[in-house]
């Protein structure tokens, strides 16, 4: 179902385009139109609003098939739209593991079948997310798979990643390999970062030293074979470093980061509050500042959630038995306008640029993240930049581990466009 | 004092001192032939211990007993826990029994004060994880404060794997609180990067630590620590920081040597320096019930009159 709709007045911000200014948007067929297709379209008022190219997410847990009691295809892309996004990253830790096209093909499936919300199998690079053999990257990229990954740990050996980012040159089109950068032998058993905050509480720490060694060893790699290197989820001032002067030197990366790690430190895990609890861990002060900073550089390409939804049970428990991770889809966009854009440390154009076009880029979405050009596909947010809202269960997503829960958030998602449908419409999911 | 026991940092100076004199009036009780008062009737103790411990368990059992209170002990094994029943259904289902205290032993860091949320109870620390251990580190400044008259000033030196040790981290911070002087010693694999921040000393010497020292405090040393590459091995931990015979000479002549048990003789402390009279790790355990008692009546407000 598509609509024709005019969106009058709002702050059209596309940074593809260059475009920052008021100007009346249309809507028709699916794609933005012309203003000669505005006549007897519905009249939306936008007057105070933002229109921006629906958001990308590069790294979402979407958790089906195997978690269904966490998410399912269905409710994560539900949270995605209720979050501005129309296209999401899925990554490949599912049960089985995303490690063949049949299982690329069916959590496709699913979000066809959804429509919330365009979905972007990640691949795994190892069968099995094992770290011992690629898995058969091939199939998948004829299946339609961009980005590789084994999220949620590094690949082990040096060896193991070079032979992937030269075995993915292979392909016609670019593909990612996209790592979790931790050094295993340094995190084994860690629950958060290591320094006095942890010592204090007692428990066992995941030193910065695992992601700067990683980081490190991962763009030696790169930087050794020319192949194309994204980094998940940085946590470390020193990890920007190392990326900022790699870009100079010319090497094939780009890098993330999440809205949780520019928002917390690990002083705020005092209370044990295992919705704080993360793999990279919330850093200190300096790493945060640091982290801000690559993102207003550019050092920092993407602010990706690495939305992880858990089952309330399973997030109810000890510190250390508690799973990692916090679900983000729904708060991504208020809390980088709350945390970065209003105080002034980014321009908004940035902003969408690291939530949309930059994935979008990545990702080879083609239909997103702008141009809003006319014949473009409409995949578009509007949303109030200035509305303020408190975080609290329940959440369109089925989990409810926000780490931002209890916060108030400055801008609010008011509609999201999936090639001309509305997936929420006056900030409720349509379906 | 707060409604709960979940950190040495919960408690003020006044605090230990009012604590260490409720638990010396308590020490009396223990030598009657009826070892008894009423101050806790009618109240109920939960001993939850979800990782094993018999000593620390039967001191609380014992503790809660000589004050006359219900005592009910609830451990992983052969209970709902064992079915993969989680902590907050537990502590649910002991808040609905009517708890009045709840004792929690648990491996993970942080599940007392988890379970603060959960429960109306007053809530005791008895060590959780690599965390705390606060009921032991209190009879330890009571053991000291007993043997040597006071705490402030006392230089202690607390030997071994600080960086797993539930009862140092405790111990470090009550000792401060007092202002007592205090060194950890151990391989720097073993120290917490940030014990500077403690406001304690660090030392890899223990041989030019130990002449002047009030207290040893000697910490036991798992052979586990070895396969994860923290020491060599057991021989080279024993000739590098051990107590030995020798060592144990160097102490000077009023000085206390202490372990929180079980011990491992013959790694951390030589068998003849463990039995020597300087060593005071029997009374440690005899205090420890004292302490605990005090805790207890302290925390559930139990009635001055029936503590005689």
């Amino acid at each position: 179902m598509s609509e024709r709709v005019v969106i009058l007045g709002a702050r059209v911000v596309d940074p593809v385009s260059g475009t920052d200014d008021v100007r009346d948007v249309v809507v028709a067929d699916g794609r933005i139109a012309g203003p000669e297709a505005a006549d007897g379209a519905e009249r939306i008022d936008a007057e105070g609003l933002v229109l921006a190219p629906g958001l990308v997410d590069l790294h979402a847990h979407l958790r089906e098939p195997g978690d269904e009691h966490k998410e399912t295809v269905e409710t994560g892309t539900r949270a995605a739209a209720a979050g501005g996004f129309t296209a999401v990253a899925a990554m490949a830790n599912t049960v089985p593991v995303t490690d063949h096209a049949a299982i690329v093909h069916e959590v496709r499936d699913l979000a066809a079948a959804a429509s919330l919300a365009d979905v972007f199998p990640v691949g795994a690079i190892t069968t099995g997310l094992a770290g011992e053999t690629l898995a058969e990257m091939g199939e998948m990229v004829d299946a339609g798979v961009r980005v590789f990954s084994d999220d949620g740990r590094s690949v082990p050996t040096a060896r193991l990643l070079r032979n992937a980012l030269v075995y993915a040159t292979a392909f016609p089109v670019e593909v990612v390999i996209a790592e979790h950068a931790e050094d295993a032998s340094l995190v084994e058993d860690g629950h958060m970062h290591e320094g006095a905050v942890s010592a204090s509480l007692g428990l066992a720490g995941r030193p910065a030293a695992a992601e700067e060694i990683a980081v490190a060893r991962d763009l030696a790699i790169a930087r050794a074979t020319g192949g194309r290197l994204h980094l998940c989820h940085l946590s470390t001032a020193r990890a920007v470093d190392l990326v900022r002067r790699a870009k100079t030197e010319g090497v094939r990366v780009t890098a993330e980061v999440t809205p949780h790690h520019l928002t917390f430190t690990d002083e705020d895990l005092r209370t044990y509050d295992t919705h704080l609890k993360m793999n990279p861990p919330l850093r200190t002060a300096e790493d945060r500042e640091a982290l801000r900073a690559g993102v207003a550089d550019g050092t920092i390409d993407v602010i990706a959630t690495d939305h992880a939804p858990h089952a309330v049970e399973e997030k109810e428990a000890e510190f250390d038995r508690s799973p990692p991770g916090t679900i983000g889809l729904e708060t991504a966009l208020a809390v980088v306008l709350t945390e970065l854009v209003h105080p002034g440390v980014i321009p908004l154009a940035r902003a969408i640029d690291a939530l949309s076009v930059a994935p979008a880029r990545i990702l080879r979405a083609a239909d997103h993240g702008g141009a809003l050009d006319p014949g473009r596909p409409a995949n578009l947010v509007l949303f109030d930049p200035g509305d303020t809202w408190t975080v609290e269960p329940p959440f369109v997503s089925k989990a409810r581990n926000s780490a931002f829960t209890g916060r108030t958030l400055r801008g609010r998602v008011r509609a999201t466009m999936l090639r001309g449908a509305f997936t929420v419409a006056d900030g409720k999911p349509t379906r | 004092m707060n409604d709960h026991l979940l950190s040495m940092h919960d408690l003020t100076a006044a605090d230990v001192v009012r604590i260490l004199d409720t638990a010396e009036s308590f020490r009396e009780v223990g030598t009657r032939v009826i070892k008894k008062v009423p101050a806790l009737r009618g109240r109920t103790v939960v001993n939850l211990f979800l990782e094993n411990s018999t000593r620390t368990r039967i001191s609380f059992e014992l503790a809660a007993k000589r004050l006359s209170a219900d005592v009910i002990n609830f451990s992983a094994s052969g209970s709902s826990v064992a079915k993969g029943e989680s902590l907050k259904d537990t502590a649910l289902t002991l808040q609905a029994m009517g708890a009045d205290a709840i004792v929690i032993r648990h491996s993970s860091s942080g599940s007392p004060l988890q379970l603060t949320r959960w429960v109306d109870a007053h809530v005791l620390n008895a060590g959780d994880g690599t965390h705390e251990h606060p009921t032991q580190a209190l009879l330890d400044l009571y053991t000291m404060r007993e043997k040597l008259g006071h705490l402030e000033g006392l230089r202690v030196a607390i030997v071994g794997d600080v960086l797993h040790s539930r009862v140092a981290r405790s111990l470090s911070v009550g000792l401060v609180t007092m202002g007592a002087d205090v060194t950890l010693v151990g391989p720097p694999t073993l120290i917490p990067p940030d014990a500077p921040g403690w406001g304690v000393h660090v030392s890899y010497d223990i041989d030019g630590v130990i002449p002047k020292l009030d207290v040893v405090y000697v910490l036991r040393v798992q052979r586990e620590r070895q396969r994860l590459e923290y020491f060599p091995s057991v021989r080279e931990y024993a000739r590098l920081f051990g107590l030995s015979r020798r060592r144990a000479a160097m102490l000077p002549e009023h000085a206390l040597i202490m372990h929180p048990g079980p011990m491992n003789r013959g790694v951390e402390i030589d068998s003849d320096v463990a039995d020597q009279p300087a060593s005071v790790i029997e009374e440690q355990v005899t205090n420890g019930i004292a302490v605990r008692m005090a805790l207890l009546f302290l925390l559930l407000g139990g009635r001055r009159e029936d503590a005689a």
